[in-house]
């Protein structure tokens, strides 16, 4: 019996059926295909339960929403205090936490200006569309293939052909895409100028984070100039120190005329995003303020608990504790790649965002995943690339439990072979 | 709203919060430098030292300025002593490699503490910083300072200088770590907190029992409360000198200085003339009361008069003792209802005279049995007999035989190995019966042969933990796949089981 109070269920069975019935069949199936019976019940700290009680280590992080962790002590009592004083908030009207978070935002982030708020990572780079086109006059948006921003109006026509097609949200006339790393192909897109924006994930991470090659992003943020163009840095995963510095186009160098972030700016408790925007992006927040409006975007409670997320990520032991991680997880994968070069193959990593390469091609990561959830550890493959396996730590892994990933990687490996081998006799 | 109302929201404590994150960051460290090599943690230790000795005048007029207790020149000696003195002391031990004992067949792996919690207290501050970072360092440890809110600045500052000059040398960043804003409730949580791995608690009674309480391994010590015997074979010039030299060494700050002089009656006028040629002021009784009711309140000890000097506590008291180095207090009663007689962080010296040793054991147990137990005592003699029935009588683990006992009984002056960190032992509340020194900071994992005479012990030499024979891992491919063996050995079951039942019809 699982009793939570408001409801329960006799047996995860039970929740399984429920879900298939009247939430979600597909994705229920689809776990259960492929071994992964995960449904996650407490969690605390870099660690989930699933409903039987067996621990995870996570390293999905949900793309960096759980950047500190799950539920961290910190921010779990900063909103409870929040929760005692605020609500949502009237969107009408200034507001105390919106402007204290603005302010701070700005000030994180040379060269912005204003930033509006969102209750999710789509609705902001839905913000972010709208502001290039305002401030540009011009319609069309350049993206990368295999790039990802979120799934409203705008944003999901900058992204896959898995996420538009279905329903019809596909609008090529205006959303224009082009392979990623190729500055020629770059340039055949923007030189008509006629181009709103590029957008661009600072490291496509639903891709399963290709690195951007060395000048590449500089050479994109030129050619926007060149052609009358805005750069959007999509800092949804990137952003919020995971990198190594606050957000991932500075430890590029480059300079963005918006941004956005989300994911980790939530702390995991709290919805909210932020699409923050230059002086002349924002030019339609003195023009009219009201043309984009929403009730729970830049909600107090939300505002609240991200002023506590970026002051926790200012403190010098954040920085040094993710400058350490990347060390460790650098060291540590050179040497598991010595050790399993038959089925690893390579290690994308910026910081502390890897890409760990399972062969050429197939979808050997999807296998890799499972042998590492049978060993406690939770990493999700790659959705538009399934040889790859993202690999996140949260900026806050501890030395012991980094070395407790290492070890547990290490003996999950012939169990990823098995399976790998196991896939291809099927085949 | 004004200044003083509390804000309108309910917050974390972001002071612990980030002190716990300092935590995680020294248990990086921690696990770091125990991949360092002696070479290297040698090389680390020397640049910390040699950076501390090089501040060693300024952060002793610093911590004077800071606390107001002590003497700056004798400071500074200190924070030289505890600074490459320290480092030059045990240079040559080796912290790091295993050791090897072919006679027990047991080989010795260092096993370092890991994050090592240290408390400062106000009385030695930039002494005690130097003297447990370094012990820290030699020993591949993390440290985490915590000061006495009192002291700091100078601690924290210290503790900058020495974490620079870590770094500078190739220690890993974050290995040498301080609270900036200690206060009592956070440095208690600090120290419950899991991630210590060691707490060193210099300091009053209540952090000690606090860091004991912790849950966590600890090694705390206990107050001193020192008692000197001055015997009828002593040479009495010589030891009124080096009696007034320690009690006024950084004005008496040291948990080692002589709290009372018991001396032999037949010698007892002679020593208080040489005590008075060393410019000790022998107190009339109207002066001692004035400094008894001056020195104890309530509570206990005046903290204000802590580590002052002579004349200022005199002129305090109420009278003048010009170019006294010393105060002097004559005492009928050697009991602890004798305030006089209990411990005093100042250069006020209570003065007893008894009959012979046999008094002079029963004194010593008696003021030491409010204080001061498992801590120090001194004897100035030149009888075997009174120093050893002394020493064995009396609840002190170091007894310093015709030295000083502020130098003496904390290493300095005697060969107990200098410290800042005196063990007071069982009796004074302590699981540290000596002078804490860098062995106290490490344990070892013990590789243990069978002792049967068949069984040879291995030859270890040269091989070392840090640098083994690279362990050639190629890959092995599973060449049986599993699923498949699995599924022959569900239908031999299937088979089986039709067999039987083919069988049983």
């Amino acid at each position: 019996m699982f009793d939570y109070g408001h409801f329960r269920f006799e047996s995860k069975q039970e929740l399984f059926d429920k879900a298939i019935k009247f939430w979600n069949p597909d994705k229920t199936r689809f776990w259960q295909s492929v071994g992964v019976d995960l449904v996650i019940d407490r969690r605390e700290g870099y660690f989930l339960y699933d409903m039987s009680g067996r621990r995870l280590i996570d390293l999905h992080l949900n793309g960096g929403t759980y950047n500190f962790g799950h539920r961290h002590p910190e921010l779990v009592e900063t909103l409870k205090g929040a929760l005692d004083y605020f609500d949502i908030g009237n969107h009408w009207f200034p507001s105390v936490a919106r402007a204290a978070l603005s302010e701070q935002l700005v000030k994180v982030s040379p060269g912005m200006a204003y930033a509006v708020f969102a209750p999710g990572g789509a609705e902001a780079v839905d913000i972010a569309l709208k502001s290039a086109r305002y401030a540009t006059k011009r319609r069309k948006i350049v993206s990368i293939i295999k790039g990802y921003h979120g799934h409203a109006g705008l944003s999901v026509a900058t992204g896959d052909d898995r996420f538009t097609k279905i329903f019809l949200a596909d609008r090529p006339d205006e959303f224009i895409q082009v392979p990623f790393n190729d500055i020629g192909a770059m340039e055949q897109a923007l030189k008509g100028n006629d181009i709103a924006a590029l957008i661009m994930e600072t490291i496509p991470a639903t891709y399963g984070f290709p690195l951007p090659k060395d000048g590449y992003l500089k050479a994109c943020r030129d050619l926007c100039t060149k052609y009358g163009a805005m750069y959007i840095a999509d800092e949804v995963q990137t952003g919020l120190m995971r990198t190594g510095e606050m957000w991932g186009w500075q430890a590029y160098g480059i300079q963005p005329d918006i941004m956005v972030t989300a994911k980790g700016l939530s702390g995991g408790i709290y919805p909210i995003s932020a699409a923050l925007l230059n002086e002349k992006a924002g030019g339609w927040l003195h023009e009219d303020g009201a043309a984009h409006i929403s009730t729970s975007g830049g909600a107090e409670l939300g505002c609240v608990v991200a002023h506590k997320v970026i002051e926790m990520l200012l403190r010098p032991e954040v920085k040094s504790n993710v400058a350490t991680v990347t060390e460790f997880m650098r060291d540590g994968m050179v040497e598991m790649m010595q050790r399993h070069s038959d089925i690893f193959t390579g290690v994308r990593q910026k910081g502390v965002i890897l890409g760990l390469e399972f062969g050429h091609s197939g979808e050997n990561a999807v296998a890799v995943s499972r042998a590492l959830y049978e060993h406690g550890v939770w990493a999700i493959f790659s959705s538009l690339d399934k040889r790859v396996l993202q690999w996140k730590p949260g900026v806050l892994l501890t030395a012991d439990l980094c070395q407790e990933i290492m070890d547990r990687f290490d003996a999950a490996m012939p169990r990823a072979r098995e399976l790998l081998h196991a896939a291809k006799k099927m085949n | 709203m004004t200044d003083t109302s509390a804000p309108r929201l309910k917050m974390p404590d972001a002071g612990l919060e980030q002190s716990r994150m300092m935590l995680d960051k020294a248990r990086w460290a921690a696990a770091r430098m125990q991949k360092l090599d002696r070479a290297s943690v040698l090389r680390i230790a020397d640049a910390v030292a040699k950076a501390g000795h090089a501040k060693a005048q300024s952060y002793a007029e610093q911590a004077v300025r800071e606390t107001g207790m002590g003497v700056v020149a004798h400071k500074k000696l200190k924070n030289e002593a505890c600074s490459t003195g320290l480092v030059d002391l045990y240079r040559h031990e080796d912290f790091v490699a295993p050791r090897i004992h072919a006679d027990r067949k047991i080989v010795e792996l260092p096993r370092p503490a890991g994050v090592i919690f240290a408390l400062v207290p106000v009385t030695n501050p930039v002494a005690t910083v130097y003297f447990k970072t370094l012990l820290a360092l030699m020993t591949r440890n993390a440290i985490v300072l915590s000061p006495h809110p009192q002291a700091k600045g100078v601690c924290a500052d210290a503790a900058r200088t020495l974490a620079e000059a870590a770094k500078a040398a190739g220690a890993p960043d974050g290995v040498i770590q301080v609270i900036e804003a200690p206060t009592i409730p956070l440095i208690e949580q600090l120290m419950g907190d899991d991630r210590v791995d060691l707490i060193v608690a210099t300091g009053g009674p209540a952090v000690v029992k606090a860091a004991y309480r912790s849950g966590n391994p600890a090694i705390g010590v206990g107050p001193g409360n020192a008692p000197v015997v001055v015997d009828d074979t002593a040479d009495i010039k010589l030891a009124a000198k080096r009696i007034v030299a320690s009690k006024s060494f950084d004005n008496s700050i040291l948990c080692t200085n002589e709290s009372t002089v018991l001396a032999f009656t037949t010698i007892a006028d002679r020593l208080l003339e040489a005590l008075k040629a060393e410019r000790a002021h022998i107190c009339s009784a109207d002066e001692c009361a004035k400094l008894r009711a001056l020195l104890f309140t309530d509570t206990g000890f005046n903290v204000g008069m802590i580590g002052r000097d002579a004349e200022v506590i005199a002129r305090t008291a109420g009278f003048n003792a010009p170019g006294a180095k010393i105060l002097v207090t004559p005492v009928a009663l050697v009991q602890p209802e004798e305030k006089l007689v209990r411990e005093k962080l100042a250069p006020v010296l209570a003065f007893a005279r008894v009959q012979g040793i046999d008094q002079a054991l029963a004194a010593a147990r008696s003021m030491m049995r409010k204080a001061g137990q498992g801590h120090s005592a001194a004897i100035h003699s030149k009888s075997e007999a009174n120093v050893i029935a002394f020493a064995s009588a009396i609840p002190a683990l170091r007894v310093a035989v015709n030295a000083g006992c502020s130098l003496g009984a904390s290493g300095f002056e005697t060969n107990l190995g200098p410290s800042m960190t005196i063990g007071t032992g069982f009796a004074g509340g302590s699981s540290l019966a000596e002078n804490l020194t860098p062995h106290h900071f490490v344990q070892f994992t013990r590789i243990a042969y069978n002792k049967e005479a068949g069984e040879v012990f291995g030859n270890y030499a040269g091989l070392d933990p840090l640098n083994l024979p690279k362990r050639t891992a190629s890959p092995v491919s599973l060449a049986v796949d599993n699923s498949e063996q699995a599924l022959r050995a569900e239908l031999r079951k299937i088979i089986l089981e039709e067999l039987k039942a083919v069988l049983a019809a």
